[in-house]
């Protein structure tokens, strides 16, 4: 088999799996904007507050310890117990339900009925809200983030040995492709599988569908429109704690985490706001589009590092033959 | 009491329609111009300017543009620190001479420019930018015009890292500003004087507000406006949307040039473009408009007061005061500044500008309120 085609191949697939993780994160923006018109920014900051709290979980962290440190003169750092994974995930979903809570009592139900632009404003104040709150409750130096099953059953590093050597007897060529984004991949489908099962049949998931379609036809069969807004935020804090642990595990929890939510708005301009499908395959375009095109374009002639920019020209570029993106609703103005 | 309209009276059409119809209004602005011409360069010292003066005079101008675009026209935009780069970067090509090259060899070199003339131009050409970038608008609107412009913020970032005809081929991909003088005195470089470089960004900022007051307030103003309330509506009654729109575009984006240029010139005088001019600027220029108020030309100027003033009474009573260690201090300002943001959409969706109209209503009807 040629060399190149291989190798573009190989480009492909990664770009597959990183696809997926934007698309993840992109999930969690379209959940919000169908259920409650709101664009939420923070989206981003949101997986990096439920990795960074689950890190610190984990390891027994006190919360805000350096700041007790400073105002009290005390020298607390950890409680000194190590939680089990499974428990410290359960205890980081109570987290972000929490969290959902008093965003929608403290700050959502107070601009119920402003204008978007408003809305997303706002979402934007609590993204610097929750980064500097999660820098004072567990540090913002870099952690490493480790989900254990049990004892040396954690998230998997490293590249795919068994998935080389057989491409390799094929083609005469191993792929290249890690662990990581395998179990990443299919983590994400059974999300997504699972939310349109939730949304298709359950009570709940119908009345949330009843919400993205028409707010006050849902209040007046009786759903509780602050119900079902809490639902969608602790749902979309669900799936910004899946990003977290995926985005974590592969390159430590940190700040930079936040920005993929920035390469998240590119994939839903692609994929429209309003279509979970839509999310999934604009995720899966941009990834394999920036990844091809660095490797094809970018790198060769225009001196690399084009992934930076290159999923943006691509919505805006798409956007001016398209505004309502692959699978948004249509636009339709009415005077 | 305080402040009232009573006895005013206009007799012509230019009284009627002067910037601030009220004598007490007249009179504040005349003696706040005073202030900042007459009295304040005398009294400055190297840190009121350096950390107050200077980034709320550069800050206001960014705000004002944004502030064309945004609270004006309507048009989100979350490119400003990709414009404020292009601005500081041809302010640095046309200060140290542009030249151009075709097949690898030099064509020809332009002359240097004089650093007041480097400064318009860097407006000029983030004018040209903003326009090109602009251009989606006319069929994308709302978010997916704001996600637009950040394409603009990543592409212009990364152009200025990676082509090395922008910083002159320098070794450390960065730009400092070489020392320029106006006037026989030093405007750029190491060893300026305080009074100087204030008076320099402090005529620019007084010039954009001249300029964007009365174009705010004329045809093309009105245009914007109809823009933003209701695009279709204004398309029917013969606005042009694609003239209205690139206009919005081209002022602000000049404005913004200018700080751009005035921020990398005389404020730092060295700039590696991902630092000073990455996302994070552009979110605080939105955010000084929105915290001013939207569509007011007074709430620019508050905004950008407000969000310069913070940080720095923060540090004063986080560090100074109480001792803190400076990392918590910076996650408290995120913490508090977000917090703010919040408040202030709540409370008051229209900012400080609206706080400032309630207060004058306040005042006027002072001290019997009925």
């Amino acid at each position: 088999m040629n060399e190149q085609l291989a190798f573009t191949i190989e480009v492909f697939a990664n770009g597959l799996m990183a696809g997926v993780l934007y698309a993840l994160v992109a999930l969690g923006f379209v959940l919000i904007y169908k259920a409650s018109g709101i664009f939420n920014y923070a989206q981003g900051v949101m997986a990096l507050f439920a990795a960074m709290t689950l890190v610190g979980i984990q390891n027994g962290q006190v919360p805000f310890a350096h700041l007790i440190n400073a105002i009290f003169g005390t020298d607390v750092h950890k409680f000194g117990w190590h939680v089990h994974s499974f428990l410290a995930i359960l205890l980081t979903v109570g987290v972000m339900i929490l969290l959902a809570w008093a965003v929608q009592r403290f700050v959502f139900r107070h601009l119920v009925g402003q204008e978007p632009i408003i809305l997303f404003m706002a979402t934007i104040g609590l993204a610097y809200f929750l980064e500097g709150v999660a820098d004072l409750m567990w540090g913002s130096e870099l952690k490493a983030l480790d989900v254990c099953a049990a004892e040396g059953a954690c998230l998997p590093q490293g590249m795919n040995m068994w998935l080389e050597g057989t491409t390799y007897e094929a083609f005469g060529y191993g792929f290249f492709i890690d662990n990581l984004d395998i179990v990443a991949s299919i983590i994400a489908a059974l999300l997504v599988a699972g939310l349109v099962m939730f949304a298709q049949y359950t009570k709940q998931g119908r009345a949330m569908r009843a919400v993205a379609d028409d707010h006050q036809a849902a209040l007046s069969v009786g759903v509780s429109l602050n119900f079902i807004w809490i639902l969608v935020w602790s749902l979309a804090g669900f799936v910004a704690l899946v990003a977290g642990i995926m985005w974590g595990a592969k390159s430590g929890v940190q700040f930079s985490l936040s920005l993929i939510a920035l390469k998240a708005l590119p994939v839903l301009m692609l994929g429209g706001f309003t279509s979970i499908p839509g999310a999934i395959v604009g995720g899966l375009i941009i990834g394999v589009g920036e990844k091809l095109f660095e490797f094809l374009i970018g790198a060769p002639f225009l001196g690399g590092a084009t992934e930076n920019w290159f999923a943006y020209m691509l919505a805006l570029l798409f956007l001016v033959f398209r505004p309502q993106g692959l699978f948004g609703e249509k636009i339709i103005e009415r005077v | 009491m305080f402040y009232r309209e009573a006895g005013d009276f206009s007799t012509t059409y230019a009284e009627d329609q002067q910037t601030f119809p009220i004598k007490f209004d007249r009179y504040r602005y005349y003696l706040v111009l005073f202030v900042a011409i007459f009295i304040v360069p005398f009294v400055l010292n190297d840190y009121w300017v350096n950390s107050l003066m200077m980034p709320f005079l550069i800050y206001s101008i960014a705000a004002l543009g944004l502030n064309i675009l945004v609270g004006y026209c309507g048009q989100v935009s979350l490119g400003t620190g990709g414009f404020m780069a292009v601005g500081a970067y041809s302010c640095y090509k046309f200060m140290t001479g542009v030249d151009i090259w075709w097949g690898g060899e030099l064509l020809f070199r332009l002359p240097e420019f004089n650093i007041f003339f480097a400064v318009i131009m860097g407006g000029v050409m983030t004018a040209f930018v903003g326009v090109l970038f602009g251009l989606p608008s006319l069929r994308i609107k709302g978010f997916y015009l704001a996600v637009a412009t950040l394409a603009a913020q990543f592409f212009l970032v990364w152009l200025f890292n990676r082509v090395s005809w922008f910083y002159n081929y320098s070794a450390s991909g960065q730009i400092s500003a070489p020392e320029r003088e106006l006037f026989g005195v030093l405007i750029t470089g190491p060893s300026t004087t305080p009074w100087a470089v204030y008076l320099f960004c402090l005529f620019f900022t007084i010039a954009s507000a001249v300029i964007a007051r009365n174009l705010t307030r004329g045809a093309a103003g009105r245009k914007w406006m109809a823009i933003r309330d209701m695009d279709i509506a204004a398309e029917i009654i013969g606005v042009n949307p694609l003239k209205a729109k690139l206009t919005a575009f081209m002022v602000s984006s000049f404005f913004i040039g200018i700080s751009g240029a005035l921020f990398f010139s005389v404020y730092l005088g060295a700039v590696e473009v991902g630092e000073a001019f990455g996302i994070q600027k552009s979110f605080l220029v939105l955010f000084m408009i929105i915290i001013g108020g939207l569509g007011s030309i007074f709430g620019s100027f508050a905004g950008a007061a407000f969000l310069v003033l913070l940080p720095v009474a923060l540090k004063v009573v986080g560090v100074d005061w109480l001792g803190w260690p400076t990392d918590i201090v910076a996650h408290l300002q995120l913490v508090i500044v977000g917090l703010l943001i919040i408040v202030f959409l709540i409370a008051e969706p229209h900012g400080i500008n609206q706080l400032w109209r309630v207060a004058k209503e306040k005042l006027r009807l002072w001290p019997f309120p009925h």
